[in-house]
């Protein structure tokens, strides 16, 4: 064993690799060669932290100190400074907004201090390519647990007592879908992870993939023996290359050392896993048409009944669960159902972890126990919104989801307070609008993403989505009509009560929610032809202000379409006719002559 | 793996490699590297203290470094802290008293008194 006297993670999970920190990783290596400290110093590849926005991340142990949007260039100084020295780099620190020192440890800093983390426990703490480090924090020992001690009905209970419930949307109780698995017919039977995450802006499966992988397998494992399976298979988007490579090691070095493959734990139990890519497609995340994906076919959802739990892979007994569900189940059994069951709601036990994106201060990955209000979220994790604007609404569950206006801000988020507002819990995408946030505007956005990625199988979804669609387009563009809210009331209730999966059967909710909590805004865009929140391009115009205005020219010079004219020194005017209201002149003028409305 | 305890083993020995990253009561050494402290050889103390803990296998002592108390007469200055206790600092120390330090404070906790600069605190 080497002896190091201080060990530096560096995250290289996606959010951190697209800032670059394989450059600073290489030029970390190089320094501390330089300076013939790495015999010293161990220089360690980890997951995410989930402060994506902070990143490159780095922290320093035994210290705890941690480093945030670190350059290749400041690794010099902080070799120098802090590896030779002892003195850690002030400037790059984590400082709380409105802080004025630094906050020198990572236990210290508010983004983490409300936060629990259980699926998230090992992730940006231990490095996930040495299976080493995962079994140093008690790794695998629920498999030896449960292999040793439980029988598999024994660990069924166990699942169904801690209350978890599937953290992919659904929030289907996942001991009892074990236990139609267990109880079914069939001398096969299979364990299938759903890493299909497909949801704009979620990304806590990839960083549970690609943080700790071994969770998940472990968990799979467990599974298998639960159910009475044998082979398990990952079905994981082609666009996550870093969670794939992870994988496919810890898969690796999990045969190596006996933890998959034959008789396990020499308990008689066998268990593998394989890797299988999925193309892309958003509808693949729906079970039945991943299931169907992972067989070699066009990924089309089918009806249920059957469900998987009967007839699933190759129509045999299946259970397909989330990664995040996976990586609660590996920590249940170390540390009992009463412990997972303390944490959380009546109905809704443990913790979520939810992707923050959208006008926050803080975006990135965090964990908290259910429950806990979206102002906690927003305020005291979230550091707040952008730029000190108002909250407006935050849409929950992606393009299944719905908005939750500021009102409901203090609802404690959980399943069914989630669908008792219309919004959803989905795979946990948390994203904060703002004032600026036009709410018919983010209903077209969805739907544009729903009715494009509808696989076509059912009419339903295939042409409602498409003829929502249009009238949400026709409403934002200014030529909206009285009828028009109605009928995207109609098609919402035909397409969620007809269509053949979920897809289909969520694809209405970002507008119902939205027309439930902002229908004024609907109303002001068809009636008044206004957009209150300016963001609808055809429903805007662009004033200058005579008052205001001292005539500098700036907006003039800088507008693209020459639509500015006037003489210097006298108030500038703008042809409507000739404008395409792009802002330049806005964002330019700085006596804030320009208005818009 | 064929048992229990091969996992068991494989975790103990994996423990003791993370063991830096975990919370920890035991000692901290801190050697003094400031500009005085690196020009009397604080270096090549550091150098000593880790091969000293590496071969006497102390995954659980954390080694860190620090700038320069004021006392550049005494330098190389290493500091022993263990929580809850008022620190104890070493003066002039050299690669040679490195040992007794390590196995009479770290290892028995009986501070090596003569070599001590705070004594009478």
């Amino acid at each position: 064993m080497e002896f190091y006297r201080s060990h530096v993670l560096v995250c290289t999970g996606t959010g951190c690799t697209s800032s670059d920190s394989r450059l600073l990783l290489s030029e970390l290596t190089k320094e501390l060669k330089a300076n013939g400290l790495e015999k010293e110093i161990q220089v360690i590849e980890t997951g995410c932290f989930g402060f994506c926005n902070l990143g490159p991340i780095m922290v320093v142990y035994p210290e705890g100190v941690f480093y945030c949007r670190v350059n290749q260039e400041d690794i010099k100084e902080v070799v120098q400074e802090h590896f030779i020295k002892g003195r850690p780099v002030e400037r790059l620190l984590y400082r709380e907004p409105g802080a004025e020192v630094h906050t020198q440890e990572f236990d210290d800093i508010e983004f983490f201090k409300h936060q629990k983390r259980v699926a998230l426990a090992n992730c940006g703490l231990i490095n996930p390519e040495k299976i080493e480090e995962y079994i140093a924090r008690d790794g695998y020992f629920a498999l030896a647990k449960v292999l040793h001690e439980m029988t598999p009905q024994e660990v069924i209970d166990e699942i169904k007592n801690s209350g978890l419930r599937g953290r992919g949307g659904g929030g289907f109780p996942t001991g009892l879908k074990w236990q139609f698995a267990a109880n079914a017919k069939g001398d096969q039977k299979y364990v299938v992870c759903n890493a299909d995450e497909g949801d704009p802006g979620a990304f806590m499966d990839r960083s549970i993939l690609e943080g700790d992988p071994h969770a998940v397998l472990e968990a799979m494992a467990i599974a298998g023996y639960a159910i009475g399976a044998n082979q398990g298979f990952i079905y994981v988007r082609a666009e996550y290359p870093i969670a794939v490579e992870r994988l496919q090691l810890a898969i690796e070095q999990a045969r190596n050392l006996g933890l998959l493959g034959k008789d396990i734990f020499g308990m008689g139990f066998d268990f593998d896993v394989e890797i299988r890519l999925g193309a892309g497609a958003f509808v693949c995340g729906e079970e039945t048409a991943l299931l169907t994906s992972v067989e070699g076919k066009r990924g089309e959802p089918r009806p249920r009944p059957p469900f998987p739990a009967n007839s699933g892979l190759w129509e045999k007994p299946t259970i397909v669960n989330n990664v995040e569900t996976f990586a609660n189940v590996t920590r249940i059994i170390r540390y009992g159902a009463d412990w997972f069951a303390s944490m959380g709601t009546e109905k809704s036990k443990g913790t979520k972890v939810f992707a923050l994106a959208g006008k926050i201060e803080n975006t990135g990955l965090i964990e908290v126990p259910m429950g806990t209000t979206l102002r906690t979220i927003i305020y005291d994790i979230g550091g707040g919104i952008l730029n000190g604007k108002k909250f407006k609404a935050a849409q929950t569950g992606g393009p299944s989801g719905g908005c939750i206006p500021a009102e409901l801000i203090d609802t404690p988020i959980d399943y069914d307070n989630l669908t008792a507002v219309g919004a959803m819990m989905g795979s946990g995408g948390l994203i904060v609008m703002d004032e600026d946030t036009c709410m018919v505007d983010i209903a077209r956005f969805f739907l544009e993403f729903t009715q494009d990625e509808s696989c076509g199988k059912c009419p339903p979804c295939r042409i409602g989505t498409k003829r929502m669609l249009e009238i949400l387009t026709k409403i934002t563009d200014g030529k909206g009509t009285p009828e028009d809210l109605e009928n995207l009331e109609t098609l919402a209730k035909t397409i969620k009560s007809a269509s053949l999966c979920a897809l289909g059967q969520t694809a209405p909710n970002p507008v119902l929610s939205t027309l439930k909590f902002f229908r004024k805004e609907y109303e002001a865009h068809i009636f008044d032809k206004k957009c209150p929140a300016g963001v609808c391009n055809a429903l805007l115009s662009y004033k200058i202000v005579p008052d205001k205005c001292r005539g500098c020219s700036l907006c003039a010079r800088n507008c693209p379409v020459n639509a500015i004219s006037g003489k210097v020194k006298e108030p500038y005017v703008i042809d409507a006719e000739k404008c395409i209201k792009c802002g330049a002149c806005m964002d330019k003028c700085k006596f804030g002559a320009i208005l818009k409305g | 793996m064929r048992s229990l305890e091969e996992l068991k083993a494989l975790k103990a020995k994996a423990e003791k490699e993370l063991a830096l990253r975990e919370d920890t009561s035991r000692p901290v050494i801190t050697v003094h590297m400031g500009t005085c402290g690196i020009a009397n050889g604080a270096r090549t103390v550091l150098n000593a203290i880790l091969s000293e803990l590496q071969t006497r296998n102390l995954t659980d002592v954390h080694v860190t470094q620090t700038g320069c108390p004021g006392m550049c007469h005494y330098e190389p200055l290493v500091t022993v802290t263990e929580s809850g206790k008022n620190p104890f600092i070493y003066g002039k120390v050299t690669p040679e008293n490195v040992k007794k330090i390590i196995v009479q404070h770290i290892i028995n906790g009986q501070p090596v008194t003569e070599w001590l600069v705070n004594l009478e605190k």
